[in-house]
Formats: structure tokens, sequence, C-alpha cells
């Protein structure tokens, strides 16, 4: 890409120059100063860029032709579900009658939306074996925090109060504690063991009389199934405690079990990744909460009820945590959503999760003999690996990350999770060919040769980008946030 | 690399110095090297208690953020503040100009559990 594309528009400007022309006033000219007082209006012109029409597109389409997304090249972000959100769900969304409603229209002008809502929220519940569905939070933390707040007000219902800890995995996703310690909870750790599971005999000596809930991922967050499940349900449901599940991993089970199967009370999912609503540039996400029975009454509200052949809302619900976001959740996502669940149908979304799964295992056993696997097992839609063998060369899992920017690549994530050393998190998802897993495999695998054989080919890379590597270090130290112009232009 | 001999050293990577009845507190080269550019470290304030093994502060690095726990319980008489302006001191100088905390042990035990720097470095060297 050439220099001059990275240029600032505010560097292309010059004086004077236009990109329009206004025909002349034709109403009387008023002066500024007789309407407002002196105190509101600036003693200096704006600086804003003088630039022509031409240079204004080739600027940002010369930016916009950086981004990079999954509809660009292969994204394997581990944690983040990156498929391919089908056009079709587009098209859906963007239907007059899906778009162009309002939430202030009487339920009779919206039966139909509200229909796709409910059969979402229905079909959500069949997926999670849950009993109700809300849509109603914006997304994936927002729902964690809901799910905690459902399952204190029940407990305080029951007037246990002494029930203020959350259990949380070590390698559990940093939302789940931070939502149980803004909904008001403790949130104590459970340690994972030699086998990348939970560590039973540690969550029997942190379970007890205080325990709220235990918040997991099954699969947890280094794609491994936690197998001991039931026995880790018995565990905090014999103390009165709740399962909360976190639906962040849900590509990795769906028609093969679900979260009321291992004994869940709660569930949250992540629309945006397993039900390919967009992701990234502000999503915007979507995360529905699920509750077995017992948690129903605690719903917010208002809850989309069936009342004979009519789609109605209920705000007739003393027991709800209340509201907690304005009208009915983030509605055009959950369009998506439908669209997908509807298009794929209970077969199609079992072979989903079946080809995530088969995807991760088959780019695990290519890269490993190249890469540590820190947990020998048949992994879920994600695995982890280590780069302590490339550390040992100088090369750490951040210059691998940079120097697949060269072979075309998104990185997967890095230093996540925190329980493994140089850790790289790779979730191929269900919807790549074997091809792009193979030549992503030879990518990585060049890249630890590399690192054997000319280490600073990756030790400075990326080349090939725009912009070479940042100063991360200066950038978090000395951070600059605000342009400001170059002395010699001024 | 062989860590200091006269200080003392926590599985945390926390190194004791004792100064007279109180003790000097930073964490090590190990520690730092593991971590990265520290980019940020939080610490209490003086008259804050530290109570054992507990978090008394953080360290942030350009890849992830690592909680400070305490090798003993005290209270903090002394803050260095330095280290608001010069996080990179703990890079550089992690046993010199990047201690943390100055604290007067209120169980000088505890002490006796931390390890020897021949111990902590064989501790190290198994990671």
């Amino acid at each position: 890409m050439k220099r001059e594309e990275q240029r600032l528009i505010f560097e292309l400007s010059r004086p004077g120059r236009s990109g329009g022309s206004l025909p002349e006033n034709d109403v009387p000219e008023i002066n500024v100063n007789e309407l407002f007082s002196s105190d509101y209006i600036r003693k200096d012109e704006p600086e804003l860029p003088e630039v022509s029409e031409l240079q204004l597109i080739r600027h940002y389409t010369a930016l916009s032709n950086r981004n990079f997304g999954v509809d660009s090249g292969f994204y394997p972000l581990g944690s983040c579900t990156m498929k391919y959100n089908p056009k079709v769900n587009e098209g859906i969304a963007r239907m007059a009658g899906f778009a162009h409603i309002h939430p202030y229209q009487p339920e009779s002008q919206v039966q139909g939306a509200l229909q796709m809502m409910y059969e979402l929220q229905d079909s959500l519940a069949a997926i999670t074996g849950m009993n109700t569905v809300t849509l109603q939070s914006a997304a994936g933390a927002q729902g964690e925090w809901t799910g905690l707040m459902i399952i204190r007000a029940f407990h305080e219902a029951n007037g246990d109060h002494q029930r203020t800890k959350v259990i949380v995995p070590d390698s559990a996703h940093g939302t789940n504690p931070a939502s149980a310690s803004v909904a008001g909870f403790d949130p104590v750790t459970v340690k994972t063991d030699e086998r990348g599971l939970v560590d039973l005999e540690h969550l029997r000596e942190v379970t007890g009389p205080d325990t709220a809930a235990l918040m997991l991922t099954n699969p947890n967050t280094l794609g491994l199934f936690e197998e001991d499940i039931v026995e880790m349900a018995e565990i905090i449901h014999d103390a009165g405690g709740k399962l909360y599940y976190d639906g962040a991993n849900s590509n990795a089970i769906m028609g093969k079990t679900s979260p009321g199967d291992m004994g869940f009370d709660v569930v949250h999912l992540n629309l945006h990744k397993t039900f390919t609503g967009p992701h990234g540039g502000g999503g915007p996400g979507s995360g529905p909460v699920g509750v077995k029975e017992e948690l129903v009454p605690y719903l917010p509200k208002p809850l989309l009820v069936k009342d004979g052949e009519d789609y109605t809302w209920n705000y007739d619900r003393p027991e709800a945590i209340g509201r907690i976001k304005p009208f009915y959740g983030n509605f055009g996502i959950n369009v998506r959503a439908y669209a997908y669940i509807r298009t794929m149908g209970p077969t199609g979304l079992h072979q989903v999760s079946e080809n995530a799964v088969l995807n991760a295992n088959y780019l695990m056993k290519r890269l490993e003999p190249y890469y540590d696997i820190p947990y020998q097992q048949y992994c879920k839609h994600e695995f982890v690996l280590s780069a302590k063998r490339q550390k040992k060369l100088g090369v750490r899992a951040l210059d691998i990350a940079k120097r697949l920017l060269d072979y075309g690549y998104h990185p997967p994530t890095i230093y996540f999770p925190l329980n493994v050393e140089e850790c790289m998190m790779i979730e191929p998802t269900e919807t790549e060919s074997k091809e792009t897993l193979d030549e992503f495999a030879d990518a990585m695998i060049a890249i630890a040769k590399e690192a054997e054989e000319e280490p600073d080919q990756v030790l400075e890379a990326p080349h090939e980008t725009v912009i070479s590597r940042l100063d991360e270090t200066q950038a978090a130290r000395k951070p600059i946030l605000r342009y400001e112009k170059a002395k010699e232009e001024q | 690399m062989a860590s200091p001999k006269e200080l003392k050293y926590s599985e945390e990577h926390e190194w004791v110095k004792e100064e007279g009845d109180k003790v000097r507190i930073g964490i090590t080269t190990f520690a730092q090297s593991e971590l990265g550019d520290i980019v940020f470290v939080e610490l209490p304030e003086v008259g804050d208690e530290l109570e054992v093994n507990e978090p008394f502060g953080s360290v942030e690095s350009v890849k992830t953020v690592s909680e400070l726990y305490a090798p003993v319980s005290g209270k903090v008489v002394e803050v260095n503040e330095e280290l608001d302006d010069s996080p990179e001191f703990v890079n550089e100088s992690p046993y010199e100009k990047a201690w943390m905390v100055v604290v007067e042990p209120s169980n000088r035990d505890e002490l006796d559990n931390l390890m020897s720097a021949e111990e902590y470095d064989k501790l190290t060297d198994e990671v």
C-alpha cells in the first residue's frame, strides 16, 4: 500500500480547497453575535480538513480496504467464534416488517415481529434445555449480570442472604468474575487440574452454605469438555447453590447436549457468536438469558407471552428483577439469529457443532508436531497451544501472532487463558474448508521453522503490512490520544 | 539467573528485604521477564493493612494484568510513588529502583515461610 494512503485527512488539507460549491445565499444573513452571548461563540475557525471530493473518497476507500473480517480472510480468534454470517440474515433483517417498525407501536400492529421473538425464545429454550428465555439483555456481559441477578433474587426470596460467593474457574472468561462482582457477589476461584478441567476436590473445598452459584463454560476456555459436569452440578446443588452456564462456547455442543441436560439452572447465549449476529464494530451483541422453571418468576419484565393466538408483553411480574434494557433487546440481531436457526434447522445446527469440533481437532493434530499442546486430548470447538518451545529460541506467542499477519491471517487469541504459558487459542469454526485449514497450518508450520532458522523474520514481523511492529509498551506508557499537527505545517 | 542472596522470596514471585523492623517488597527478575514490558503499577496507600497471600496491588504489562500477593501481613509505611510515572523501573531494576512498598510486619513468623534465593531459583528453573 502506498505511503500516501496512510496520511490523515488533516494532512491532505490545503487552504481553500473544497469538495463542493453551494449556491449563493438567498436568505438574509444574520450576525451570529446578535443571537448568542459571546461566551458561546468560538473565537477561532474550526480546523476542518479542506480536500476535494475525490481526495475524500480515496481517503476513506483506502481506509475501508484495510478492514479485515471473516469476509476477507481466515480469522481463528479463539473464544470469539468468528464464523461466517450468512448474507441471507441481512436480507431478512432488512425486511420492512422488521426494519421499519417502532417499539412504541401497539402490539396489534406488530404481531409478526412478536411472533418471531416468541419463536426465537422457544428455539433457544429448546437448544439450551431451559424453560423460558428472555431476549432483553443486550450482549453477553449483560446476560451474565442478568442471570446472576436472577440467582440473587431467588436466594433472597428464600431468605438465603448468606449466599454471597460465586465460584469461577481460573480459566474463565474475565467477564465472569467481573459480572459476579457487579451483581454484588464475591468471586471465588476454583483451580484447574492437570487434565485442564475443574479440580473437583478443590470445588468441594470452596463450596459451602455461602455459595450462591458456580459459573462455568462447557466446553471450558481451554476447549475441553468438563466431563465431571454432572458431579459438579451435584456438589453445587447439594450445597443449595445454582449453576450458571456461560454460553460463549455453545457452538461446540448444539444438538449433542444442552446446559439443561448437564444440570445448569441459568444460561446466557451470545447470539453474535453461535447464532451469526455480526461481530465487532460495536456489533451490537445480543445475550438472551434462559432459566429453569424455578427461576422463571425472576426473569426481567416485560416477558413476551402467548395469550391464545396473540403475542403480548406481560408486565404483571411482581418478583421480576425489573427491566434491564429499554425496549426489547437488540431486535435486529435477534432477527438474524432467528433467520439462522430457521435456515439451519435442528439437523443443520447439529452439523454445525460437529464440523466446528472436527475442524479444531484437525488443526490441532496438524500443529502438534511443531507446537506444544498442553492438554493432550480431543478438544471441542477450539484448542490452546503453547509457544514454550519457540520461547526457548527467543520467539514468543506475540511474535508468532505478528508474523501471521504477513501470511494474511488474523492471528488467534494470545496470552489467554491465563493459566497456559505463551498461550495461543485457536478456534477455526465450522464454516472453514479443509483447504483453508491446511493453508493456515502450513503458515504456522513455516513460522515454527522460521523461529528455528531465521528468528529475525518472526521477531521483526510484520513486514508486509502498512504499519510494521508497533511499540505497544510506549503506546501504553505514554499514549498519544489526540492528533497534533506536525510543527513545520503550523 | 541467580537471585540476590540477601533477599527472601515468595511463591508468587515477590522478593522481601529485611530492613530492621520493616521489610521492603518488590517483584523478581523472573516475574518481570514473564510479564513483559510493565506499563502500569497499582499499589496500596500508606496506612493500608496487608494480609499475607492476599492481593495488595497489581502490575499491568502489555499482555496481561497480574495481581501482587502480600508475602507478609502488616501495615504499609512507604509506597514507591516513582513507579506511577516510571513503571519501566520494574523491568530495568526490579530489586533496586522498583521496590514497591515498605511494610511493618505484624507477624514476623511469616518471614520464615519465605524461600531463600537458592530455593527460589530452583523453583523458577523448573518452570
